[in-house]
């Protein structure tokens, strides 16, 4: 079970990656536990596991028009199925690794993989519950689920 | 301040690494030094490798976290076969301890992702001003 400070880490970690990477803050709500369900996912998942002094996964899903805008922001031109699977690893990447300042060197994450057209084809920690972080970004929802034992 | 470039210096050769196609693109469009000219670019520590020895680059932008060989054993190589290179790790992990460790193993410099256009050229200049055998 991940404490609020743990949380913090993820939270602020997605409100920098928005502010800093497309120049526009997105509005990050408060963390909730899901108890009887899946999360649920967007049409691109950049999923990240994690090892190490924690173990689990993190992962950041969004719907394609929140990765067109977003690399719309960052000046890229090229929106084809691949470079959308690249953006939505790229937050995954980006958002764990920051979460190295507070969990140190142990927190070990791997390099992303990448689920598209809303496929929840991957497995989640059996025993321990996820925590999803909402995220709307200019009118689009996303959002980063952390489970992590 | 623009580094100093009579007639015949040659440009500084730059290679970009990281996993992310994005990521080597937008470095790619985004740095804007006169000084520099990209050569080659690769996906991973192993690829790296290869363009390095094929292009011999002066600088290079290295991400950690990549498939085949992570970004700190290809530092290592990288200063083995050219110790006078000069190495920027650009990379989301955000502890002192992994920055070090780059340090330790060669690199030069240390940028955070997410980066603005701005922090990527400042850190890039930088990089260009380390004489070449320091």
């Amino acid at each position: 079970m991940l404490d609020e400070r743990e949380l913090r880490t993820f939270v602020d970690g997605t409100t920098n990656f928005f502010e800093v990477a497309a120049q526009q803050p997105a509005t990050v709500g408060s963390p909730y536990l899901v108890t009887d369900d899946r999360p649920g996912v967007h049409e691109y998942t950049g999923i990240i596991r994690v090892s190490g002094r924690r173990s689990g996964l993190v992962y950041f899903t969004a719907p394609k028009t929140l990765l067109t805008v977003l690399l719309m922001k960052m000046q890229e031109n090229d929106f084809s199925h691949q470079t959308m699977c690249d953006a939505v690893g790229e937050v995954a990447n980006t958002i764990s690794g920051n979460a190295r300042r507070d969990y140190g060197k142990d927190f070990v994450i791997s390099v992303p993989t990448v689920v598209s057209g809303g496929s929840e084809e991957f497995e989640l920690p059996g025993d321990t519950r996820p925590y999803v972080i909402p995220i709307n970004w200019r009118s689009h929802a996303a959002k980063l689920v952390v489970c992590l034992r | 301040m623009p580094v100093p470039a009579g007639p015949a210096m040659r440009r500084l050769r730059l290679m970009i690494v990281d996993d992310s196609n994005l990521i080597r693109r937008r470095i790619e469009r985004t740095q804007s030094l006169p000084e520099l000219a990209v050569v080659g670019s690769a996906g991973n520590g192993e690829e790296a490798l290869e363009v390095f020895r094929r292009t011999d680059p002066d600088l290079v932008t290295m991400d950690l976290t990549m498939p085949e060989m992570d970004g700190i054993e290809c530092i290592a190589h990288l200063v083995r076969l050219k110790p006078e290179v000069r190495i920027l790790v650009i990379s989301a992990l955000a502890d002192k301890a992994t920055a070090i460790d780059a340090i330790e193993k060669g690199a030069s410099g240390f940028l955070h992702k997410p980066f603005t256009d701005r922090q990527l050229n400042e850190a890039l200049l930088e990089l260009a001003r380390i004489p070449q055998h320091a």
